[in-house]
């Protein structure tokens, strides 16, 4: 009896549509749990049951039903949620959007399976990420600065380049202590180009980490039920590596807005009611699902630091997508189509971008004491540099007064220089503070009221 | 009786089970093999709906549900102090210990710790009358906060046993009363009580303290009454967690009850190692002794986010019987609004705008509406303030969540994006802020504070709103064309935003400022406005007029003045004096 019980087999589905099957006279069916079915080619699929009532049960197929009829397959209910085995054998594998290998490297023997729907985080069992991540960018790191345990979005636009940015900060990425413990990389991409994951691919590569990484694959034109279930699968395996196996994981996760769109393709064939866009009303909580399970455990010895990407359509922050994903993370890191359209690379528009934790992870004993007072002055004279272009536009730049046109300087030097820095360009987090001081001095010093009189007198450079 | 229902459908927190004719509507269930909480929030002929506050995954039609027989409900204690909470009243600390890290399923019904003793001091003797709310035991709850055991509403009578003062644990019972109809009532430590119903009071009082928060921008511009309502709106990144923070930290409640209600889990991590270190300007303890937290953080499940802001409002409540100010800070009650639209959604309801369900207004009026200031139903004085932030989509302030929540709050602190970029905070805006409570607790301020302070509000108030529309010439054709007088207004409000209304929350004397220095620094700001502006009267240009030197240290009042020492603030004005008196000399 139980589950040495022979499954029952259910030949007839009542209805399929779009990713969607539905059977009935269906008897012991539990929330949540994977189905088999096979196709009349012998072929096996996986679904997924979502909804129960009565002797009916509504399930999404992952790999989608094209092929199916609903009189040619024969579905299995295994009773079990969905699981992935997992060891430290996935590092340096590739696996699709459920989790299986496609890089023809064999199944993964583990004696451990692993349910993807995570269980919360307990907040008291969390530690409060302290410890900052040098990306070697200056904008990041003086200005939004990543904390390890952080959940911290790239919110994009079609085009900006983002993904040039996400390669540059894993190859870049250092923690500041000296440690042993070993670091790793989860990549999911969900609902990517090809060219962008083979993009990845290539980097990871060249930066000599590859045999670090674990990645999940769903490309564009994979099946969008597969697509909902690689961030879960991907942070599955994360939580493996960092809590079990004590490794810092950072996840960059490419891109949301295909994952959001595809949660959205299932609520409408489901016949939900909508809420912002189309979006099912439930989007902020499964969004918050991936997001929380970034961190830092008491007791335990890893840290999950998540980088999602996100492509704001149309380049609005305001669309649910980066306005749920922002009211979750950490802050954020925004690129900005005008300054890339001005050749500054990465274009990270700092007045929107923000990270949360970083003011528990700079300053004297974690980075430098000023660091503070910089990153607080940069963000006030750079939004005043904002209105004083608004006033050049109008009244031209020579008739502005002196001071603001040494604001306009700033302007410029802050945004070609301090900003902008090759791909290949690795700085250190002295040397980017250093910088900020040094393009600080074209303001006269009056104008920095953000800084104390001691950190000015002692930073400010003389001459 | 049949008290069994059976599972015949799922559908994320949402289930329904047939043969629950005998169940009652808002009753707590306990769901299926594993034993899900949850609450009974439709019946229909037998079939009974139910959200459930778990993980669903794994539940099978067949199943059974089980009656607890009563509403969902919280135990009120000792105890509750320094502790952190999910939505439903059950411990964190003890899930923790039950299974380390991540937060399982089915673990059942937890709350108040039975074991622990409490040093009990019994107040009443046999043969006293007791009567419902009445006060007949004291415990050291922690060093801050006595716990006044009271009797539960509905419930009086005659004093038949009493146990001596000693150490007892919650479960003990200490007093025993006999009713007119000599029902006999065991009071214990603790009472039970449901959620959704408002704890009973004598009366209702008019609003005449403030909730002094240390804040300038609010005690001063936009006050928080206590036992009154305010919202805090703003985008992400804005600020208002960090706001919630601050409140919670320094406001002069007694108590602090602080939700967070879908929020990030990190927050409430830095809370629990922040609180117990930081200390309360008024009795030198750690403000964690007087404090309470709930959380549901954005994972948790989304039935037990809905039942977390009644949780939190009913233990607020329950201390505000003992006679104590209690303020309640919800972090986001957007959160709350978004899983009724959730749960409604999965109930099939008819949607009113955004998909929200029509009866959220009402919902929010219940919830805003338990604050309040109050004669307790022992006789004393106490007050619940509310202070619910809000996160509009989009950082829109005329979505449903905000539009709604204007009407049932008195205190708007509209929190800005603009200034929020500008690492203005707290990034309060002061022209779309407003504080319903300025006029009734003016006389508060003239007699505890000073008798012009009002005026003073009004006066610095203005020139805020005069810079604003001088701000827009200035956008369109500069500065250098204004006349003096208006670059003055200029100079003087930029004094007030950085030197005044920006508050740094981390710098260890500007993150709590009494407010006698606040006074006094705004005062000062007055005065050099008022020497100044006299200066350009008699004709002394506006480059002469704005001293560098002096405006700065005006500027940086906030950091260079102690709180406990204003003689500086003194000297400074005389210094003010003596510059114009000298600068008026060299231009006659």
């Amino acid at each position: 009896m139980g589950c040495d019980r022979l499954r029952k087999e259910y030949l007839l589905l009542d209805k399929v549509e779009g990713p969607l099957i539905l059977l009935s006279g269906v008897e012991d069916v539990s929330y949540g749990e994977i189905i088999d079915i096979t196709m009349e080619d012998g072929q096996s699929r996986k679904g997924k049951v979502i909804k129960i009532e009565q002797d009916k049960a509504v399930a999404q197929v992952f790999e989608g039903t094209s092929g199916m009829s609903t009189h040619n397959v024969s579905v299995q209910f295994t009773g079990k949620p969905f699981e992935i085995s997992l060891s430290k054998g996935i590092l340096g594998r590739t696996f699709n959007g459920i989790g299986m290998p496609i890089d023809g490297g064999g199944e993964i023997y583990s004696g451990k399976v692993y349910n993807v729907t995570g269980r919360p985080m307990n907040p008291v069992a969390r530690q409060y990420p302290r410890n900052y991540i040098q990306t070697g960018i200056s904008s990041i790191d003086c200005l939004a600065t990543l904390i390890r345990g952080q959940k911290l979005p790239i919110f994009s636009g079609n085009g900006l380049p983002h993904n040039e940015l996400a390669a540059q900060i894993v190859k870049q990425a250092k923690i500041q202590e000296s440690e042993d413990q070993e670091f790793g990389i989860v990549f999911a991409a969900i609902g990517v180009k090809h060219d962008d994951a083979d993009f990845f691919r290539k980097n990871f590569e060249e930066s000599g980490v590859l045999e670090r990484v674990v990645m999940f694959i769903n490309l564009a034109n994979d099946p969008i039920v597969e697509r909902i279930m690689t961030p879960q699968c991907a942070l599955t395996a994360a939580e493996y590596l960092a809590f079990e196996e004590g490794m810092h994981i950072l996840v960059i996760m490419t891109d949301i807005t295909s994952y959001c769109e595809a949660l959205r393709e299932i609520s409408s064939a489901r016949e939900e009611v909508p809420s912002r866009k189309g979006y099912p009303g439930y989007l902020y909580s499964d969004l918050a699902s991936l997001y929380e399970r970034a961190g830092v455990m008491k007791n335990r010895k890893g840290s999950i630091t998540l980088l999602p990407i996100l492509t704001m359509p149309s380049d609005d922050i305001t669309h649910p997508v980066p306005d749920l994903t922002g009211y979750i993370t950490e802050g954020q890191i925004v690129l900005d189509r005008e300054l890339y359209q001005k050749n500054i690379y990465p274009p990270v528009n700092i007045l929107p971008s923000l990270s949360r934790l970083m003011k528990d992870g700079i300053g004297e004993g974690y980075t430098r004491e000023d660091h503070q007072d910089v990153s607080n002055q940069l963000f006030a004279s750079y939004s005043k540099v904002q209105d004083v272009r608004a006033l050049a536009q109008i009244i031209g730049e020579d008739e502005l007064s002196p001071v603001d046109q040494k604001y306009m300087e700033f302007g410029r030097v802050f945004e070609e220089r301090f900003v902008g820095q090759s791909f290949e360009e690795d700085r250190d987090m002295i040397e980017t503070l250093d910088l900020a001081w040094e393009i600080l001095s074209i303001l006269p010093p009056e104008e920095l009221d953000r800084v104390s009189p001691t950190i000015l007198e002692k930073y400010f450079p003389k001459g | 009786m049949n008290r069994e229902g059976l599972i015949n459908m799922v559908n994320g927190p949402v289930v329904q089970a047939a043969n629950m004719s005998d169940f009652q509507i808002r009753e707590m269930v306990m769901v299926g093999e594993k034993k899900l909480l949850g609450e009974v929030i439709g019946l229909e002929g037998d079939i009974g709906t139910i959200q459930v506050y778990e993980e669903t995954e794994g539940l099978k039609t067949g199943e059974k549900v089980l009656s607890t027989g009563k509403p969902l409900s919280v135990k009120l204690g000792p105890g509750l102090i320094g502790n952190i909470f999910d939505g439903i009243e059950r411990p964190l600390s003890k899930i923790n210990e039950i299974s380390e890290g991540f937060i399982p399923e089915g673990i059942g019904l937890l709350s108040l710790d039975t074991e622990k003793k409490w040093e009990v001091k019994l107040l009443v003797k046999e043969g006293d009358k007791l009567k419902e709310g009445q006060i007949f035991g004291e415990v050291e709850e922690t060093s801050l906060i006595t716990h006044k055991l009271i009797v539960p509403p509905g419930i009086s009578g005659r004093v038949v046993r009493v146990k001596d003062s000693g150490s007892y644990s919650i479960e003990e019972t200490l007093v025993e009363l006999q009713d007119e109809k000599n029902n006999t009532h065991e009071l214990k430590m603790y009472q039970e009580w449901g959620v959704r119903m408002p704890r009973p009071v004598q009366e209702r009082l008019p609003i005449s303290r403030p909730l002094v928060t240390g804040q300038r921008v609010l005690d001063i511009f936009f006050p928080i009454a206590k036992g009154g309502t305010s919202a805090i709106p703003g985008g992400f990144g804005t600020g208002k967690t960090m706001t919630q923070h601050q409140l919670a930290k320094w406001s002069d409640a007694d108590i602090i009850v602080y939700i967070g209600c879908g929020e990030r889990g990190n927050e409430m991590t830095d809370v629990l190692e922040e609180f117990p270190k930081l200390v309360d300007p008024k009795t030198n303890k750690p403000i964690m002794e007087r404090t309470i937290l709930i959380a549901n953080t954005s994972n948790m499940p989304v039935a037990a986010r809905e039942a977390s802001i009644y949780t939190g409002i009913t233990i607020a409540e329950y201390y505000r019987d003992m006679g104590y100010d209690v303020a309640i800070m919800a972090d986001s009650t957007s959160r709350w609004a978004e899983a009724l639209r959730e749960i409604s959604g999965r109930l099939e309801e008819m949607p009113a705008e955004e998909g929200y369900p029509a009866y959220l207004p009402s919902r929010l009026a219940e919830f805003y509406e338990r604050a309040g200031c109050v004669t307790t139903l022992a006789g004393g004085e106490a007050s619940v303030t509310i202070i619910g932030a809000v996160s509009p989509a989009g950082g829109d302030f005329s979505e449903p969540v905000t539009e709604n929540t204007k009407r049932y709050v008195n205190a708007f602190l509209a929190l800005d994006r603009k200034l929020a970029y500008a690492r203005h905070y707290p990034a309060i805006n002061w022209l779309s802020s407003y504080s319903g409570y300025v006029k009734v607790l003016g006389n508060w301020y003239r007699e505890n504070v000073r008798e012009d302070i009002m005026d003073l509000r009004a006066r610095m108030l203005a020139i805020l709103q005069e810079e604003d529309k001088l701000q827009e010439i200035v956008q369109l054709v500069g500065e250098d064309v204004l006349p003096d007088d208006q670059r003055l207004i200029i100079e003087i409000a930029r004094v007030l935003k950085v030197g005044f209304l920006q508050q740094n929350a981390f710098h260890e004397s500007d993150t709590y400022v009494p407010l006698e220095k606040q006074y006094e620094m705004l005062k000062c700001i007055e005065f050099l406005y008022d020497k100044a502006h006299a200066a350009i009267r008699k004709g002394v240009p506006i480059s002469a007029v704005r001293d560098q030197n002096l405006f700065g240290e005006v500027t940086g009042m906030k950091y260079t003045i102690p709180n406990d020492d204003l003689s500086g603030i003194q000297r400074l004005k005389e210094k003010i004096e003596a510059y114009y008196d000298e600068l008026l000399k060299k231009y006659q």
